[in-house]
C-alpha cells in the first residue's frame, strides 16, 4: 500500500504545473458549487431563532397588501393556545435616499409586547422603558445601528410611501439578537398620523403561542373564525411566511440547480481530459510497471488514486475559499436577506462531488491503462 | 511567414477527444453566461415594451410603485381637464387605476404561490394599451365582478381559465376572458373594473395611480413639469417607459450571480485550455523544431499556437451558443420588487449576446493559450529536435 502511495506521490510531482492547474480548476468548481449552496443555505436553510417556532403570522387571505381590521386582535387573543397577539405593519418608506445601504425593515408594532413576542432580542431595561414611554420612539436592531451609525437620542425621519406621512423618530433603544436587522416603532404613532379614510388597518398580526404544539390547531382555528368575514385570513408559521416570500422570487431552486449542473459537467470534462492526457503520456511507464510484475489492478489503483488525491486537494481549497468569501460577504444584504452560509451537508456535497468527479473522470483512462498489453505499451512513443 | 492554418486545424482534428472535451468545457461556461443573458434580455424586452413614451404614470409624491401610491378623485379631476392630455373620440385619454395583488398557485406546482398584480381600470384605460387584445372570451363589464386575465398569468397560474372564480377584495370574481399584450408586462396582470375594485378594496373614491396619454412629446414633458410644480397636488409624473425600465433592478441579483459564476468558470476553463495547449506543445516539440529549421520565425510559432488555442475556444463558444438556443422563447417568471408581483417574460437570445459569448470564449482561448504558445516559441531549435 505504502509503495502505491509513494508512486502516486511521484506521479503527482512528475508534472507539477499540470497537477497544480488541475487542483486549481477543481478547487474553482468546488468553490462555485459551494457558493451556490451558500445562496441556497441563505434562502432555504436560514438559522432561525428557536422562538420563531412559537410565532404565527396572520395576514389577509387574498394577499399581504390587503389590510385586516384592528378588532381581529381581540378575537385572535381569545383562541385557546394563543399567548400574545400584536399588530405588525410593514412601513416601507425611504431613509435618506433609495440606496440599498439605507434599506432596512421598519415595522409598526405594539411597544408593550414586541420584546415579549420576539424574545430572542435582548434590550437593556432602561432603554426599553424609554422606548415604551416615547410615542415617537424607535427601537433599532444592533446590526442596523452599527451599519448606519445610529445612537441613542438621535432623530431620524423616514419618508413614507405606502403611508402618506413622514414619521419623525428618536432612537430610544438598541436591541440585539439573531437577525436584528430591523427597527420597531409604535403602532399608535402610525395610527394617529393617518386620516379617517385610512382607519386602523393592520398588515399582519403576530401571534405568540403558549406552546409549539398548538401551531397547526391555532392557525386553523383563527382562519376558520374569519372564513366568512369580509376579510378572511391566512395564518401560517413564521418560517412558512418567510418561505412564501422566497417563492416570490421565481423558481430559484431550478435556477441554482441548472447552474450547478453546468459546473459539475464542466468540471467532469476538464478533469477527465487531464487524466487522459497524463495517462497517455505514461503509457511506456505503465508497460515498465507491468513488466516489473505490477498487476493490472495496481495500475488501475495508481491512476484512480492520483485522481482522488487531486479531487480531495481541490475540494479542500474550494471549500476553504467558500468559507472565506462567505465571511467576507457577511455584511452584504440583498433585499433584506444576508448571511451566505454553506450548510454542513453542503460541505459533504462538495467533497462527495469532487470525489465522484475524480473517480468518474479517471475511470476510463485507468481501465485503458490497466488493459494495455505490455508489448504495445513499451512500443508506444509519445 | 505564417504557419498555415490547416496545420492547426489538422492538429485539433487528430486529437479530437481532447479538442472536443476542452471546447465543451468552454461551451458550458459560455452557456451559463448566455443563459443568464437570455433571462436578463427577455425581462428587458418585456419591460421595455410596457412603456409608451407618451404615457405618464402619476403617483403620490415619494411613491416608487403604483401599488403603494394613492391618488384621489379630486387630483384625477384636476388632471383630466388639462389641455395637454390627448383626446380619443372627444374623451380625454386618462385612466384612474387601482393596483393590488392576489395570491395564485402555479398550474404545475400548487405549492408555489405567488403574487399576481390585479389592475382596476376603465374602458379608456384598456384602449390606451394598444397592444392589448382579447384572445379568448370577452372583456369585463363595468359594475360586474369579472376578471380578464393576461396571457402569461393564464398560462402559468392555476384557476385562471374562463369560468373560474378568484377571491379578491371581498368576494369571488369570475374570469370571463384572456387577453394578450404582446411581450409587455401587462401579460402578467389581471384586469378588472376600476370602480368595483376600488370599492371592494375599501379605497373609497381614491385609486392608486393615474395614467395619462399626452398629446405629444412636448406635452408630455410639459405635463410632467405642471404636476411637479403644483404643490397642492402632491403628485409626481413619471414617463411610463422609465417606470418600467427601473424595474430591471429585479434582475440584478440574478445577473450578478450569473456574471460571477461565468467569470469563475472561465478561469477554470482557461486552466483547462492551458492544460490542453501545454500538452499540445509538449507533444509536438520535434515538429516545432522542424518548423523553426524550415525558417518559420518565433513569432510565427507563437501566433500559430495562439491561433490553435483560439480555434479551440471559439469552437466552444459556438457550441455554447447552440446549447442556449433551445432556451430562446421559453416563458420565464421572476419576482418583481417594484410591483411586488410576478412578471412573465420570454427568454431572448439576441445577436449582441451571441457576440458577447463568442468574445468571452475567445478571451478564454487567448488567456489560456498565451503561456504555452510562448513556451513553444521560445524553445531552442536543437533542443527541441533532440527531444523525443
Amino acid at each position: 500500500m505504502s509503495k502505491h502511495l509513494f508512486l502516486i506521490g511521484k506521479n503527482l510531482r512528475r508534472n507539477t504545473r499540470r497537477t497544480v492547474l488541475t487542483i486549481l480548476s477543481s478547487a474553482i468548481s468546488v468553490f462555485l458549487i459551494g457558493s451556490l449552496l451558500s445562496v441556497y443555505g441563505m434562502l432555504y436553510e436560514r438559522e432561525v431563532a428557536e422562538e420563531s417556532a412559537l410565532r404565527l403570522i396572520t395576514r389577509h387571505k387574498v394577499s399581504l397588501t390587503q389590510a385586516l381590521p384592528y378588532y381581529y386582535l381581540e378575537r385572535i387573543k381569545s383562541v385557546d393556545g394563543v399567548g400574545r397577539v400584536m399588530p405588525m405593519n410593514w412601513f416601507g418608506g425611504t431613509y435618506i435616499d433609495e440606496r440599498p445601504e439605507n434599506m432596512f425593515a421598519r415595522f409598526a408594532v405594539d411597544p408593550e409586547q414586541v420584546f415579549d413576542i420576539f424574545t430572542e432580542f435582548s434590550v437593556p431595561p432602561e432603554q426599553l422603558e424609554a422606548f415604551k414611554r416615547d410615542r415617537q420612539g424607535l427601537a433599532v436592531g444592533r446590526s442596523i445601528a452599527d451599519k448606519l451609525g445610529f445612537t441613542l437620542g438621535q432623530r431620524i425621519t423616514i419618508k413614507g410611501d405606502i403611508y402618506p406621512f413622514d414619521p419623525e423618530f428618536t432612537v430610544r433603544a438598541i436591541f440585539e439578537g439573531q437577525d436584528d436587522q430591523q427597527v420597531f416603532f409604535h403602532f399608535k404613532y402610525l395610527e394617529e398620523s393617518l386620516d379617517e379614510e385610512w382607519g386602523t388597518q393592520v398588515g399582519t398580526f403576530t401571534v405568540r403561542l403558549q406552546s409549539e404544539d398548538y401551531a397547526t390547531q391555532v392557525a386553523r382555528e383563527i382562519d376558520d373564525m374569519f372564513r366568512n368575514a369580509p376579510e378572511p385570513t391566512q395564518t401560517e408559521t413564521e418560517a412558512a411566511f418567510q418561505l412564501s416570500f422566497i417563492s416570490q422570487l421565481g423558481n430559484v431552486k431550478l435556477f441554482l440547480l441548472s447552474i450547478a449542473g453546468a459546473i459539475v459537467f464542466t468540471m467532469l470534462l476538464v478533469s477527465a481530459n487531464t487524466v487522459a492526457m497524463s495517462v497517455r503520456e505514461r503509457t511506456r511507464e505503465i508497460g515498465v510497471l507491468k513488466t516489473l510484475g505490477f498487476p493490472s489492478r495496481s495500475v488501475l489503483g495508481l491512476v484512480l488514486g492520483e485522481a482522488v488525491v487531486i479531487a480531495i486537494a481541490g475540494a479542500v481549497v474550494g471549500v476553504a475559499l467558500t468559507f472565506a468569501v462567505n465571511a467576507a460577504m457577511a455584511g452584504v444584504s440583498v433585499q433584506f436577506m444576508s448571511g451566505f452560509s454553506l450548510p454542513d451537508w453542503g460541505v459533504a456535497v462538495c467533497f462527495a462531488m469532487a470525489l465522484v468527479i475524480g473517480l468518474g473522470s479517471s475511470a476510463v483512462p485507468a481501465a485503458v491503462a490497466a488493459r494495455t498489453k505490455i508489448v504495445d505499451a513499451l512500443r508506444h512513443t509519445g | 511567414m505564417a504557419v498555415p492554418i490547416s496545420y492547426n486545424f489538422r492538429n485539433l482534428l487528430v486529437r479530437k477527444t481532447t479538442t472536443l472535451m476542452t471546447s465543451l468545457g468552454v461551451a458550458l461556461t459560455v452557456a451559463v453566461l448566455l443563459g443568464i443573458g437570455t433571462l436578463v434580455e427577455g425581462l428587458r424586452t418585456s419591460l421595455s415594451s410596457g412603456g409608451n413614451p407618451l404615457h405618464l404614470i402619476v403617483m403620490r409624491q415619494g411613491s416608487t410603485a403604483e401599488l403603494v401610491s394613492i391618488t384621489t378623485r379630486e387630483q384625477y379631476d384636476v388632471l383630466k381637464v388639462n389641455e395637454r392630455v390627448a383626446q380619443l373620440e372627444g374623451q380625454p385619454m386618462i385612466s384612474h387605476e387601482v393596483l393590488s395583488v392576489v395570491n395564485l398557485a402555479r398550474r404545475d406546482d400548487p405549492e408555489s404561490v405567488s403574487n399576481i398584480s390585479v389592475r382596476g381600470l376603465s374602458e379608456i384605460g384598456i384602449r390606451m394599451r394598444e397592444g392589448a387584445e382579447l384572445v379568448e372570451g370577452r372583456w369585463f363589464r363595468p359594475g360586474m365582478r369579472e376578471m380578464v386575465v393576461g396571457a402569461g398569468t393564464h398560462r402559468g397560474r392555476a384557476g385562471t381559465s374562463i369560468g373560474d372564480r378568484i377571491y379578491f377584495g371581498r368576494d369571488d370574481w369570475e374570469v370571463v376572458g384572456v387577453f394578450s399584450a404582446g411581450r409587455s408586462p401587462f401579460n402578467s396582470e389581471i384586469w378588472v373594473d376600476s370602480d368595483l375594485a376600488g370599492t371592494d378594496l375599501g379605497r373609497g373614491s381614491s385609486r392608486s395611480s393615474i395614467l395619462i396619454r399626452a398629446a405629444d412629446a412636448g406635452a408630455a414633458s410639459a405635463l410632467q413639469n405642471v404636476v411637479a410644480e403644483d404643490q397642492r397636488l402632491g403628485l409626481e409624473a413619471e414617463r411610463e417607459d422609465e417606470y418600467y425600465a427601473k424595474q430591471m433592478q429585479s434582475a440584478e441579483p440574478v445577473r450578478m450571480l450569473g456574471v460571477f459564476v461565468a467569470i469563475i468558470m472561465a478561469v477554470g476553463s482557461c486552466f483547462a485550455a492551458m492544460n490542453t495547449m501545454f500538452a499540445a506543445v509538449a507533444n509536438r516539440a520535434r515538429e516545432i523544431g522542424v518548423l523553426r529549421l524550415l525558417g518559420f520565425s518565433r513569432f510565427s510559432i507563437l501566433s500559430s499556437f495562439m491561433l490553435e488555442s483560439l480555434m479551440l475556444s471559439l469552437l466552444g463558444g459556438i457550441l455554447g451558443c447552440l446549447l442556449v438556443l433551445p432556451l430562446n422563447g421559453i416563458e420565464g417568471r421572476i419576482g418583481n420588487w417594484v410591483t411586488f408581483a410576478e412578471t412573465t417574460f420570454a427568454f431572448t437570445l439576441t445577436p449582441a449576446y451571441v457576440a458577447i459569448g463568442l468574445a468571452f470564449a475567445a478571451a478564454m482561448g487567448v488567456v489560456g493559450g498565451f503561456i504555452p504558445a510562448r513556451m513553444a516559441a521560445n524553445k531552442e531549435v536543437l533542443h527541441s529536435l533532440g527531444d523525443r
